[in-house]
């Protein structure tokens, strides 16, 4: 496993994430990402929005630590006691990624059996991030007895049983039904608000972007690289609301105008 | 109009059908059996046939029966062979895999081999294994040798098969390799590797057999395939009939146990215990 390196100047300026010139390059030669430069304050919820196969999958393992990158360097802000054991980081994948063979409560109970924590803590703190999302009553379920968004819950609450400073989220709502899809944007909008953690959220939706962010990051295709940077200045708290509003409208249009590029320089390309 | 009444109709009469088909399912190969058996009777009745040729399925009964303390036996220690291989071919196919996938060069090394002793037929290796080995030992290796392989091979896959994104997360973490090992690959492995240890039931039976036939040739053993081979040379074929017949009703347990311990195992997740309706 590559540890990501600690930040120590960059913390004290209250940034969570950080990201220098960072490049990678695969073992087939495909240069998938970067030089990529990317800051992301504490607290902050920030989309990586582009087009599919522009690298911000592979940003996102990189800050993860779960690959590491070409060249460049990645800082990422930890937590001053580590006496958890387990990092500061949350990871929700495209799919839920759940172990079919175990219940829903085991399922999320993982990041902290793997901690060794002990058990009456461990408990405690599943049937929180259970009820986090609205799931007590399934801890008992296996994954295949629940329904794609119940899945996708799941995988949220595993996310957050360590109680992460850091939420990575790998277009976690893709697979799922517009209207599955608007009821975890807004239970994620609440959690977010709740437990203030930085959240960078990857998507190829524009729309679901401008709803979820404070800071939307256009990026080009392969390899990745930061191509517009739009803020999302909305009143908070949002709401189904501001879905239909005449500034979400406008922010959409204007983040849509500034993907165009990326998508046009890939049909050139 | 039609088109919307048609689905509640054919819903309703699934259900009936459903079953109908499994009690034809359970009776088909009944029936079949019955008239096989009464046909082989009738054939020996009727041509006079001589029991030293064909025995009728009568005569086999009777001599089941009659013979059952010494065909008894044999079926016992058929069977303890059969379950000392398995055993032997589950623990050193699922060790092996264990192994292989810990280190590539092992398995670079060793696969070819596992892949030879696979593909020589074991009639062939068995003599020499009597050679060289006590009787017992030689009849449980090649068991062993014939049954491990599919649960190597199917182990193998199965540790092969963790889903990356899962694996991600260990590693996100910090699982240690037995921890890896313990709630992530070999779970993921377990459909695969007790459809390994399946096959390797029926094979298990299969080796030992055949190590029973060639140590009995070599006038030694009292195992079920003894007993064929010695009736054969007495040409007591009625009790090579009801030996035959225990074979194939212990391998049909085997395979049947086998299957509901996968089943049992598995029925709370894997697809393949899961009903069509789910």
């Amino acid at each position: 496993m590559v540890q990501p390196a600690t930040l120590t100047r960059a913390d004290t300026a209250g940034l969570a994430v950080s990201l220098r010139a960072v490049t990678k390059v695969y073992d087939s030669g495909v240069a998938a990402l970067g030089p990529l430069d990317l800051d992301v304050r504490k607290g902050e919820f920030v989309s990586l929005l582009g087009p599919s196969g522009c690298g911000k999958s592979t940003a996102l393992r990189l800050i993860a630590g779960l690959s590491a990158p070409t060249s460049g360097s990645i800082g990422v802000a930890r937590r001053g006691g580590e006496a958890r054991g387990a990092p500061g980081i949350g990871f929700v994948f495209q799919e839920p990624t759940l172990m079919p063979w175990t219940t829903v409560r085991e399922n999320v109970r993982l990041p902290l059996k793997l901690a060794h924590a002990p058990a009456a803590e461990a408990n405690r703190r599943v049937d929180a991030a259970l009820n986090q999302v609205g799931l007590a009553e399934f801890a008992g379920a296996y994954p295949r007895e629940l329904s794609g968004g119940m899945k996708m819950r799941v995988s949220l609450a595993r996310a957050l049983v360590t109680d992460p400073d850091i939420l990575l989220m790998d277009e976690p709502f893709a697979a799922l039904d517009e209207i599955t899809r608007f009821r975890l944007n807004n239970d994620l909008l609440a959690l977010w608000r709740n437990l203030r953690k930085t959240v960078i959220f990857v998507t190829h939706s524009v729309f679901e972007s401008v709803y979820l962010s404070q800071r939307v990051i256009v990026m080009t295709s392969r390899p990745g690289r930061l191509s517009a940077e739009v803020r999302i200045d909305a009143a908070e708290p949002r709401s189904e609301e501001f879905r239909t509003s005449a500034d979400y409208a406008g922010y959409c249009r204007e983040v849509s105008n500034a993907l165009a590029p990326s998508y046009s320089g890939r049909a050139g390309s | 109009m039609n088109s919307l009444q048609t689905p509640p109709l054919s819903a309703r009469r699934a259900a009936p059908d459903q079953a109908g088909l499994r009690l034809v399912r359970i009776l088909l190969p009944i029936v079949v059996l019955a008239a096989g058996v009464a046909a082989w009777e009738l054939v020996v009745r009727l041509k006079h046939i001589p029991p030293y040729l064909l025995p009728g399925p009568i005569a086999v009964f009777s001599t089941l029966i009659v013979d059952w303390t010494v065909l008894s036996q044999s079926l016992l220690t058929t069977l303890q062979t059969t379950l000392e291989g398995f055993i032997a071919a589950g623990i050193g196919g699922i060790a092996l895999a264990l192994l292989f996938n810990q280190s590539k060069w092992l398995e670079y090394s060793l696969f070819p081999y596992a892949v030879i002793l696979q593909v020589t037929p074991v009639i062939a290796i068995a003599p020499l294994l009597l050679i060289y080995l006590p009787q017992q030992t030689a009849v449980i290796v090649c068991a062993w040798i014939v049954a491990f392989f599919p649960v190597l091979s199917n182990t193998t896959l199965g540790l092969n098969s963790v889903d990356r994104n899962l694996a991600g997360l260990f590693q996100l973490y910090g699982a240690s390799p037995t921890q890896t090992l313990l709630h992530l690959k070999l779970p993921s492995a377990l459909p695969f590797i007790l459809g390994g240890l399946r096959i390797a039931g029926g094979l298990s039976l299969i080796g030992a057999v055949v190590a029973e036939i060639a140590a009995g040739s070599a006038g030694a053993g009292s195992g079920l395939a003894y007993r064929i081979a010695e009736s054969g040379y007495r040409l007591d074929i009625p009790r090579m009939f009801a030996a035959l017949l225990l074979l194939s009703a212990a391998g049909i347990v085997i395979y049947g146990l086998l299957a509901l311990v996968s089943h049992l195992v598995l029925r709370r997740w894997h697809e393949s215990a899961l009903g069509k309706e789910n």
